[in-house]
């Protein structure tokens, strides 16, 4: 399957600023990919690029065949676009804005109205159809913007940040109608949620300063995590023993002591890059014969990955 | 195509889901009357005509359109719907053609409902109604030329406030071109192609010939080529500036 969305060296300058600096990825269809980054990275305007909405200063994309620079009419018909902050018709109703997308969307007459009701109860927005946007809530003029963005089932999709402001529920639900429609689409949705790249992403791609600093499955990036692999141990010994002791593993990079009480020693073994430490820890434990209360090997977390991405002086610097 | 109609209707109907249209027409009819049948001296005269009814009307349409114009592009800009808009799969030129096309008809409903004026002089006299349908015209066509211009200012700005103060002073020197004062300033010492050039830009000379009764095509391409020119200067505008 080719890519639905290739983006090309994308490159956006501001005056002064470089917004974004030659970014280039495919995404194929199937695939939910997480941009994510560090505020001013570039994720909404590398996106409003792609829509057709911005001119790049240099490069293009490409959605469904259609070059944005070419034909950005035949863009904007094949995707679906949820801009930042969800801007709204304030004085018009979901259904109203829904009618009016509808018609500028070519959505067939007979067909409006069974695409509103879908719509209506993807995002869920029974009970609000006929109220003014501007008098509805953050979370639901949030949801009424991604309606927007589906209502004519695009193949492609770019969300830019679609769960800010919900609550837990709705972050739940909205995540979960991405997955489901994850099949038949090309999706790309922003977000400052790590966790909700784990629970949606296929893929993700992390920007710093209008570049790409990482580019991966979420796996692959907790991997890069100095957490990743690491023991979280809970043992009824004295903590300075269970340090003193754990070090002299050959593949344990180093103990970090968390709050100990009650003769309960708390730590986080560091595994050596690529190393698989439980076994050796657990065994050392055992020979000791401290007794075990918790041992979890830990993924990794996508945060500190992140951190160190987009803080460390190199990060997408432009040379 | 569909979006040019799309955007006509949603942007005549939120018109009248706001009470911005309402106000609008309640103001216009109001002066409308003050200035025909007060100040314009109506029954003074004794003649049943609608002379002094559309001599205001160029001094209404200075404010009254840009009133209508100013929240066209502007609000769409601060509130940054114009990204939901122009992603929608229209041209820019749809888009800009919709918002003017939906001000015009809107000042025209407007225009339309001062019809009781025109049965009243018919019921109180014999006016020439050729005359009379020929001003309505004129009318009808210097508040699209006023709102073209409007339009073309709001989509520069996020303030409606500076639009509004924009278009006023712009929609004014096109009025002021054909006004004594004015061509006093050239006589004298221009030459008279500077004369007839910045008096044939005056929206009063173009609006007055129509008012005789006689719509002379020179006067319609006039209001049509500055309508024109202030639409392309429009949707280059907005391609420019998005988001700044
Ligand atoms: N219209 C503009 N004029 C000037 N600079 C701009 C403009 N729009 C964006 N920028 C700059 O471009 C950079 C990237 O902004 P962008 O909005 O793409 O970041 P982002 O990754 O979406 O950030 P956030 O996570 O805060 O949404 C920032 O430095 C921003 O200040
Ligand atoms: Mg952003």
């Amino acid at each position: 399957m080719s890519a639905m969305i290739q983006i090309k060296n994308l490159r956006k300058e501001f005056g002064p600023i470089v917004a974004v600096d030659g970014v280039s990825f495919d995404t194929p269809k199937g695939e939910v990919l997480g941009f994510l980054g560090p505020n001013g990275a570039g994720k909404s305007t590398t996106m409003k690029m792609v829509t057709g909405f911005l001119p790049p200063t240099a490069g293009t994309a490409v959605v469904c065949g259609h070059d944005v620079l070419k034909d950005p009419i035949a863009v904007k018909a094949s995707l679906g676009y949820l801009p930042e902050g969800a801007p709204l018709y304030g004085d018009m109703t979901p259904e109203g804005l829904y009618k009016f997308i509808a018609q500028v969307r070519g959505i067939p007459r007979p067909r409006r109205a069974s695409a509103i009701d879908r719509v209506k109860s993807l995002v869920k927005l029974e009970g609000v159809m006929r109220q003014p946007i501007e008098t509805l809530s953050k979370g639901y003029k949030r949801r009424v913007g991604l309606g927007q963005a589906i209502l004519h089932d695009p193949p492609v999709l770019l969300l830019d940040e679609p769960t800010d402001g919900l609550d837990p529920n709705q972050k739940h639900d909205v995540r979960r109608l991405i997955n489901e429609m994850a099949q038949e689409k090309a999706i790309i949705l922003s977000t400052h949620i790590l966790e909700e790249v784990d629970a949606v992403c296929t893929r993700a791609i992390v920007i710093a300063r209008g570049r790409i600093v990482a580019d991966g499955t979420p796996a692959e990036l907790q991997a890069r995590s100095v957490r990743h692999n690491a023991v979280r141990l809970r043992v009824r010994a004295s903590a300075d023993a269970v340090e003193s002791e754990l070090k002299q593993i050959a593949t344990v990079a180093g103990v970090e002591r968390e709050a100990s009480a009650n003769g309960v020693a708390r730590c986080l073994v560091l595994a050596k890059p690529g190393a698989v430490i439980a076994g050796d820890v657990a065994g050392r434990v055992r020979a000791k014969g401290w007794a075990v209360e918790e041992l979890v090997v830990e993924p990794g977390r996508l945060d500190d990955v992140f951190r160190d991405l987009t803080m460390s002086p190199s990060a997408g610097s432009r040379s | 195509m569909r979006g040019l109609v799309a955007v006509i209707k949603r942007e005549l109907v939120s018109y009248f889901i706001t009470p911005v249209a309402y106000v609008f027409i309640v103001i216009f009819l109001a002066m409308n009357g003050v200035f025909t049948f007060n100040i314009g001296g109506f029954y003074e005269r004794g003649l049943a005509d609608l002379e002094p009814f559309f001599s205001f009307h160029p001094w209404m349409y200075l404010f009254l359109i840009p009133a209508i114009s100013m929240r066209l592009w502007a609000e769409e800009r601060r509130v940054g719907t114009v990204e939901l808009l122009l992603t929608l799969p229209i041209s820019t030129w749809s888009a800009a053609l919709g918002k003017y096309l939906a001000a015009w008809i809107f000042a025209g409903i407007a225009l339309a409902l001062t019809v009781p004026v025109w049965i009243t002089v018919n019921w109180l006299g014999e006016p020439d109604n050729g005359v009379i349908l020929a001003s309505y015209v004129g009318s009808f066509l210097m508040a699209g030329a006023f709102l073209a211009i409007g339009a073309c200012v709001s989509a520069a700005t996020k303030s409606q406030v500076i639009a509004f103060v924009v278009s006023v002073v712009i929609c004014f020197l096109f009025l002021a071109a054909g006004l004594p004062a004015v061509t006093d300033f050239f006589s004298g010492w221009a030459p008279d192609i500077v004369i007839d050039t910045v008096t044939s830009f005056s929206f009063l000379a173009h609006f007055d010939a129509i008012t005789k009764g006689v719509i002379d095509v020179r006067d319609l391409v006039f209001f049509a080529s500055l309508a024109g020119a202030a639409l392309a200067a429009n949707v280059l505008i907005i391609e420019q500036r998005k988001v700044a």
